[in-house]
Order: C-alpha cells, then sequence, then structure tokens
C-alpha cells in the first residue's frame, strides 16, 4: 500500500512540475495515436459506409471479417507489420521500422476495423427508407451520403472513440515496431511497460495517471459534442 | 378529364425482384392535377409501382415518360427525382429542427437561403406547423411528423408527389384532421397526386381516379365512381366492399331487367345479357335491408329472400350481419336496428334489395 501512495505522490510532483520527459512521451502518445485515428476513420468510415449501404454477394463474409477485424490481438498487428517492415521484408526498403511511423501504421490497421465495423452497424441501423427519402428529395449520391453520415453522426462519434481508445491503450504492436526508442519512438504505453519492469512504480504510476486522464478527456469532449447532439 | 393533359405515362412496366415478377404494368397515365389512388391489399404492388415511377426502383424493362420526356435511370434520374416528390407511410424526417427538415429538399437544389426561408415559412403555415418551426424533429407526434414530411414534399412544389400509405400509422382522430388539411392542400395547389392506400375510404375521399392492384398487375382502373360500381372481376368487387358477390346464370332478360338463377334462387337486376349467360352479381352490404315480416310491406325492392342469421360482427358505428339464403349475403345494421329487429345469429329475417343495388361482374377472358 505504501508503495502505491509513494508512487502516486511522485507522479504527481511529476505532473506538476512539468517534467520534460513525461511531457515529451505525452505529446507523442497524442501524435502518433491521433493520427492513427484520423487515418483509420478515414478509411473505416468510407468503407463502412460503402459497406453498410450496398448489397453484394458475400457481403455477411465481408462484414463477419470486419467484427473479426474489432478483436484483433495487437500483438498480431505488431508482428504482421514487423514482418512487413523487417529490412528483408517486402517493405523493408522504406527503412520505416522502429520509427514513429511504423507505430502509426500498427495503430492506424488496429483501429480501422473497428471503426469500419461500427460503421457498418450505424449505418445499418438507419431506417430502411431513408435512403429512398433521400433520394426523392432531389440528392445527388454524394448528398445521400453526406446526409445519412450526418443522421447517424452520434453512433460515428462513438466509432471515432472505440478506435482512439483501442490505440492509445495499446502497447503490444507500439513496442514491437516502434521499439520503445528514448526520445523517438518512446509512447506512454511503451514507457510505462518499461518503468514497471524496471521497478520505477512511481514513474509508471505517473504515466499511466497521464494515460488515463488523456483517455478520459478526449472521451469527455466527444462525448459532450455526442450528448448534446442527442435526441431528447 | 379526358381533356385534361397526360402528365406522367408508364408503359409496358415491368420489375423483377430476387426472381419474382414484383411489377406488370402495360400502360399507365396520370393526368394532370389528378388525384389517382393505388388501392389493392398488402403485397398487391402498390408501393413498388410507386418507387418506381419515382425512379428510386429501377424497372427491368418499359419506360417511363414524365411531360412526355422518357426517364433514363441511370442519365436524369437525379433530375426527374427533382421534379417530383415522394412521401412514405414513416415520415423518416431528419435529425435536425422542423424547419430544417421542411428546407432540405431545397438545399439540396441549391436554392438560395432567403427563397427558402419564405417557401419554408409558406409550407409550414400551409400544414398548421407553423408553431413546431424550431422544435426537434424527434419531439413531434406521429402526426406532426407526418405533417412535416407532407410539408417538406409540397414546399418542393412538384409537379407530382407520390405519396405511400401516409396516414396508415396514424390514430383515427389525427388521420381525419390531416386528410382534411391534405384535401385543401391539393385543392390549392392543383397538384398532381399518385397515393398508394390499402383503405378504400381514403381512396374515395381523395381520388378521382382509382387503380385496383393485384400481384403486381393494375386490374382495372377508372373513376372512383365505376371502379366503386363496376368492378371488373370478383378481386375487385370484394376489395371495393361488395362483401357479397356470388356466380349466377341469366334465366330471363326483357326491358332492361335480367332475372338471374343463383342457387335455385331468382334475383332481379337491372341491365342487358342473354339467357344462359354466366355472370358474377355482387350486392353491397349497405342495400341489403333486413326485416322479422315476411313480406316488408313498406318496401319497393324486387328481391326478398327469407334468411337465417348466421354471424353478427361489430364493424365500428355498425354491425355487419351474415346470412344465408340459400346463398350467401351481408347487411349492414345499426346497433339500434340491431335491438329493434331483436334478432341474433340463428334468427330467421328476410332480406331485401332492390334491382338497381345488384352490381353485374362480366366474366372476361
Amino acid at each position: 500500500m505504501d508503495l502505491l501512495w509513494h508512487g502516486i505522490q511522485k507522479a504527481l510532483v511529476l505532473l506538476f512540475t512539468g517534467d520534460h520527459e513525461i511531457l515529451h512521451i505525452t505529446l507523442l502518445s497524442l501524435q502518433l495515436s491521433g493520427l492513427a485515428t484520423l487515418i483509420s476513420v478515414g478509411i473505416g468510415m468510407s468503407a463502412g459506409v460503402m459497406i453498410g449501404l450496398s448489397d453484394f454477394p458475400g457481403k455477411k463474409i465481408v462484414v463477419s471479417m470486419v467484427n473479426t477485424g474489432m478483436g484483433l490481438p495487437p500483438v498480431v498487428v505488431g508482428l504482421l507489420v514487423t514482418i512487413l517492415l523487417w529490412r528483408s521484408g517486402p517493405l523493408g526498403s522504406l527503412g520505416l521500422l522502429y520509427t514513429p511511423t511504423a507505430i502509426v501504421i500498427a495503430q492506424a490497421v488496429i483501429a480501422t476495423p473497428i471503426v469500419t465495423g461500427i460503421t457498418i452497424a450505424a449505418i445499418q441501423h438507419l431506417p430502411k427508407n431513408l435512403r429512398l427519402q433521400i433520394l426523392a428529395l432531389g440528392a445527388t449520391r454524394l448528398q445521400m451520403v453526406w446526409l445519412l453520415v450526418k443522421e447517424a453522426r452520434l453512433p460515428l462519434l462513438a466509432a471515432v472513440m472505440a478506435g482512439f481508445g483501442g490505440v492509445i491503450s495499446e502497447v503490444g504492436a507500439s513496442l514491437m515496431v516502434g521499439g520503445n526508442i528514448k526520445g523517438y519512438t518512446r509512447v506512454l504505453t511503451t514507457a510505462t511497460v518499461m518503468e514497471t519492469s524496471k521497478g520505477n512504480f512511481d514513474l509508471a504510476i505517473a504515466l499511466g495517471i497521464i494515460l488515463l486522464l488523456l483517455t478520459f478527456a478526449i472521451n469527455l469532449i466527444l462525448t459532450m459534442v455526442q450528448q448534446h447532439d442527442r435526441p431528447r | 378529364m379526358s381533356q385534361q393533359r397526360i402528365i406522367l405515362e408508364a408503359h409496358n412496366l415491368e420489375l423483377q425482384r430476387g426472381g419474382v415478377q414484383a411489377l406488370s404494368i402495360a400502360h399507365l397515365s396520370v393526368l394532370n392535377g389528378e388525384v389517382l389512388a393505388l388501392v389493392g391489399p398488402n403485397g398487391s404492388g402498390k408501393s413498388t409501382l410507386l418507387l418506381t415511377l419515382a425512379s428510386l426502383l429501377t424497372p427491368t424493362r418499359g419506360e417511363i415518360l414524365l411531360q412526355g420526356h422518357a426517364l433514363n435511370h441511370r442519365s436524369s434520374a437525379i433530375t426527374y427525382r427533382r421534379s417530383i416528390a415522394m412521401v412514405f407511410q414513416e415520415p423518416l424526417l431528419l435529425h435536425t429542427s422542423v424547419f430544417n427538415n421542411v428546407a432540405v429538399g431545397l438545399k439540396l437544389r441549391g436554392v438560395p437561403a432567403r427563397c427558402i426561408k419564405q417557401a419554408v415559412e409558406e409550407a409550414l403555415c400551409r400544414f398548421h406547423i407553423a408553431a413546431l418551426a424550431s422544435r426537434s424533429a424527434r419531439t413531434l407526434s406521429g402526426g406532426e411528423a407526418q405533417r412535416v414530411s407532407l410539408a417538406r414534399a409540397f414546399v418542393l412544389k412538384p409537379q407530382i408527389v407520390f405519396l405511400d400509405e401516409p396516414f396508415s400509422s396514424l390514430d383515427p382522430p389525427t388521420r381525419e384532421a390531416l386528410i382534411h388539411d391534405l384535401e385543401k392542400v391539393i385543392a390549392e395547389t392543383k397538384t398532381t397526386i399518385v397515393f398508394a392506400t390499402h383503405n378504400q375510404e381514403e381512396a374515395l375521399r381523395l381520388a378521382d381516379r382509382m387503380a385496383v392492384m393485384h400481384h403486381g398487375t393494375i386490374i382495372q382502373l377508372g373513376t372512383t365512381e365505376e371502379v366503386m360500381n363496376n368492378p371488373h372481376n370478383e378481386f375487385v368487387a370484394s376489395f371495393v366492399g361488395m362483401e357479397t358477390v356470388v356466380h349466377g346464370i341469366v334465366h330471363e332478360a326483357d326491358h332492361g331487367i335480367m332475372i338471374i338463377s343463383v342457387a335455385k334462387h331468382l334475383i332481379a337486376a337491372v341491365g342487358e345479357a342473354q339467357p344462359g349467360e354466366e355472370l358474377l352479381i355482387g350486392v353491397r352490404p349497405e342495400n341489403v335491408t333486413l326485416s322479422t315480416t315476411a313480406h316488408p310491406a313498406d318496401s319497393s325492392a324486387r328481391n326478398v329472400f327469407p334468411a337465417t342469421v348466421t354471424r353478427i360482427v361489430p364493424r365500428g358505428l355498425f354491425y355487419k350481419v351474415s346470412l344465408d339464403c340459400g346463398f350467401p349475403l351481408a347487411a349492414y345494421v345499426t346497433g339500434r336496428s340491431l335491438e329493434t329487429l331483436g334478432i341474433g345469429e340463428g334468427s330467421s329475417v328476410t332480406a331485401s334489395f332492390k334491382a338497381t343495388a345488384v352490381h353485374i361482374i362480366r366474366k372476361r377472358a
């Protein structure tokens, strides 16, 4: 118990004194996970809307694959991205392994199926005839998609939250493809793992608290937007 | 009616869905300014026809012409859809204010904001929902939401409005009020309306012409009076409220009066036919009178039959009395008449109806 209390005390000191390294790790985590979420929202929402609105043979199989992807273990993603970016791998010539870009790629791979799956569900949950009604109002296909996305904005915000939550908190893939290099690819989760294994619980607790606060703050903002929009 | 210009035509319209022929319309013309009701039971193809005419479903074959211009489902669908409007059974409002919902079609067309404001305010007033303009569409009652949906369609000043059973999910007083207001709007705007309904009362009230649909085809099209009084077949007859449709053979015909043999009974009807001709006869229950005396004294009806009451079923403000006269017959009576007559199931009564109340349905090839 003392260990925890002491850890929390030291963590608060580190937080409020603005430790340079912690600040750097926090900002890098935000940048990389934010960018990965943006990429996954771009790809996942487009794919989700397309799949949700179209009827094609094998759609159920595709949706099942996406849903399976929503639970993709980060270490599996880390392994695949590592193999791809390995010096002798297919994309080895790009020299991306153990760089922040590699972390963004791995995190985007983790978040994309989450965003896609929730988007498909959100679009399919809209009333069946709404698409026809919007077309009957004279909408072009693009206008129709835009109105449908606006209609599904509450569950789509949940998709953004789930995507961000999935990547900011993952450690396996970031560690494997980023290498936890100090000042370069060290993010909140990988640093927490490292400090815990070294027995630096105060620092690990400080990093854990920041991670929690960060996740809470981002989700609070998105939830406020979502609830402000909620039908009353 | 015949002098009216045709606004919409469909030729050889066919649509297959899941390998099944969902629609097969040889020809349909909609006249400018008319209200055409598509009636028929659930699954008869009314909604499919409306969706196809609104260019929301692509027919397997056939042609649709608006004001003489053929619709190309690939290249001119958007232009076409911007000339029409459609209201569904569910209001299908967007998650925004009432004002924005009514404005959405105009915004999609790129109409300037000040023109939108004026047009939307007019439409809201027309459907008596001006006070709801700033309300969220999600907070509206069913009737209010359907008014918004109608305002959203009429604000576009479309050449045709397609209505797909817009009143069917409303309670009777709300439906009555909405039909009343819609009647006024139609009269004021003279908009051409094609609406689907399985409610013949709605069709009679709003429509100039009526198309009866069954299995994806139009089996009779005419003025509401024609269809109601001269149904082409047994299906139409039963659908337009002729509870009794029986087979008969013309026994004799003279000077416009036919004597038709129905299950060994003779029924007098008005019309011309050849003796021996087989036909169907229909009698509306509201034209059948019941009496407990064998020879009703104050009746000029030529058809008088002793009957046994087989069933009495309440139908809102009146009762439907099913009778066995040797052939089936039905009559509508009020609750008060039922009490006065003192009849119940198994009672013996005398059923009578005039020769003019007998509708002849000729058997068609």
